[in-house]
């Protein structure tokens, strides 16, 4: 049922992005065209992959050459020196500075910065921009689709965990879907890694997390053009989560393989020069653990969502039946593998988490196998 | 790297720990408590309901068994009972019949015996008869031939020495 659904999303993207681009089209040359088109491609792309202020569906240029945008703007709410909330439409995609209380407000490059009336934006030498930017807690299209997320998860699990009790233990509809999934993570990766006897106290996470990653890479293919996965914040507020719980739940044994990883199997004296080496490794290894778990989530779907994006753009750059629908082919083909690697990512990121939980509830009497 | 830290959005950071820790908090209050507890307890019942097959099959064995004990034994005691009932049986046929010869013995004894002494009554009745009728005889013999006195007593003697002899 997910793929036609996935079929008929991108078929509905393609023309909304071809509307774009046959707009842009008539008015210019063959030759300007590609670099211009390249150019267009590349900065959608580009403009995909961040968070917005507001929740744009697709825009448009029309005849006149006014740039329609279709979409909803999202509250923005600003901390500086005193709350400051007001709509994203005021910003009109960049193109109007926001007074709010004494303050002047810019949207550039989908950030927010502090400006003067008339909306003059300083640089640096590298053309970055030095204008103070004020603490920008904006409900966000990531923050959006986090909400959307966590209320569908709530509503669909909710759903299931009733189902239970009204039908003698036994889930039904889309719960017979999603119990298996339930069950292969609590039997294969927590219990497998963890086991059988700590397992319980981690579960609401391990859960939560692989199918929040789920449902949101899942979300990321679809047209709506979210990347929340692939963005750096998100991925690390997941890792920190994995790191406070592995070090706060860690055991006496768990501490000592840290910081005493040889144990007895040695004198003290022939200890002291290696660990000067270990210790620090070791310490270092917590934090490149969930390092390496955020990394891994973030470059693989922000990835994804460029190869995708590339190979439809490419349909565009190459305007003849062959090659446009040999990049739709394989832009088809990517998207398929993009939904199988959203449920991998996910399932890494639970399956690794899961570990390095098992590593800090580890006990006695298992560390002394191996 | 620069690119990641700018790319870096402390208020999508702070909104997703927030966001994430509320629903990593509802859902387990309100789904996955309850999903996992009723998977365990089906998964207990399944043990459960498999353990009590088990017990029962073994139970049905064990009351098969029984009842198998129980025709054997049936089946001896009837056989004990029906060769008991033959012994009855024969045992009364032979007091019986012993019985009965005994009472047939004695009756016939009995019936000789009444037999022998009808028989001597009725000797004894005709020695009587055969005696008046040679009185009479011999009255009539007398009467007819008293002649002779001496000669007649005599032949009186002859022949009831001759009916003596018969």
């Amino acid at each position: 049922m997910r793929n036609p659904l996935l079929v008929n999303f991108l078929l509905v993207f393609t023309i909304f992005f071809s509307v774009t681009i046959f707009a842009n089209e008539s008015e210019m040359n063959s030759d300007e065209t590609k670099t211009d088109l390249k150019t267009e491609i590349d900065e959608y792309i580009q403009h995909h992959l961040k968070d917005s202020h507001d929740f744009s569906l697709f825009s448009y240029t029309d005849d006149d050459e006014v740039t329609h945008h279709v979409g909803f703007p999202l509250p923005v709410i600003l901390w500086d020196n005193g709350l400051v909330v007001f709509s994203s439409s005021k910003f009109h995609h960049g193109e109007e500075v926001v007074a709010a209380g004494n303050n002047h407000y810019k949207l550039y490059h989908g950030k927010i910065y502090k400006t003067d009336a008339s909306g003059t934006i300083n640089y640096d030498s590298d053309h970055h921009a030095t204008n103070i930017k004020p603490l920008d807690f904006s409900i966000t299209k990531s923050v959006m689709m986090i909400l959307i997320t966590g209320f569908l998860m709530f509503l669909l699990f909710g759903g299931l965990a009733k189902s239970y009790s009204k039908n003698a233990g036994i889930a039904k509809g889309v719960g017979r879907f999603f119990e298996p999934i339930i069950i292969y993570i609590r039997d294969d990766i927590a219990i497998a890694t963890i086991g059988e006897k700590k397992h319980q106290k981690y579960m609401p996470f391990l859960l939560t997390i692989f199918f929040f990653i789920w449902f949101l890479n899942m979300f990321g293919l679809t047209p709506l053009g979210v990347n929340v996965t692939g963005n750096i914040a998100i991925t690390t507020a997941l890792a920190i989560l994995t790191f406070l719980i592995t070090n706060f739940t860690g055991t006496k044994t768990y501490w000592k393989h840290l910081f005493d990883p040889l144990g007895s199997s040695m004198p003290w004296y022939a200890k002291i020069p290696l660990y000067v080496i270990l210790i620090p490794i070791e310490v270092l290894g917590i934090f490149i653990k969930p390092f390496s778990l955020l990394i891994r989530l973030y470059a693989n779907m922000q990835a994804g969502h460029i190869v995708i994006m590339s190979l439809i753009g490419l349909m565009f750059l190459f305007k003849n039946w062959i090659g446009s629908s040999l990049s739709f082919g394989l832009a088809f083909a990517i998207s398929l593998i993009e939904i199988l690697v959203a449920v991998l990512q996910a399932y890494i990121f639970t399956m690794l988490s899961a570990l390095y939980f098992g590593f800090a509830s580890e006990e006695h009497e298992h560390a002394e196998a191996h | 790297m620069e690119k990641l830290i700018e790319d870096f959005s402390l208020g999508l950071f702070f909104w997703q720990t927030l966001l994430f820790l509320a629903l990593v908090f509802l859902l387990w209050k309100y789904a996955w408590k309850p999903i996992l507890n009723a998977i365990n307890d089906r998964e207990e019942g399944i043990k459960d309901a498999l353990a009590a097959a088990e017990e029962a099959k073994k139970e049905m064995q064990n009351v098969t068994a029984d009842n198998e004990k129980l025709l054997k034994e049936a089946r001896a005691e009837r056989e004990s009972l029906l060769k008991e009932a033959r012994e009855i049986k024969e045992k009364i046929v032979t007091d019986a019949k012993e019985l009965a010869q005994a009472e047939g013995d004695k009756l016939i004894k009995q019936a000789q015996a009444t037999i022998e002494s009808e028989k001597k009554a009725a000797v004894a009745d005709i020695k009587n008869q055969v005696a008046e009728l040679s009185v009479e005889i011999a009255e009539k013999v007398i009467k007819e031939q008293l002649s002779n006195k001496e000669k007649q007593l005599k032949l009186v003697d002859d022949m009831l020495g001759d009916i003596k002899l018969n």
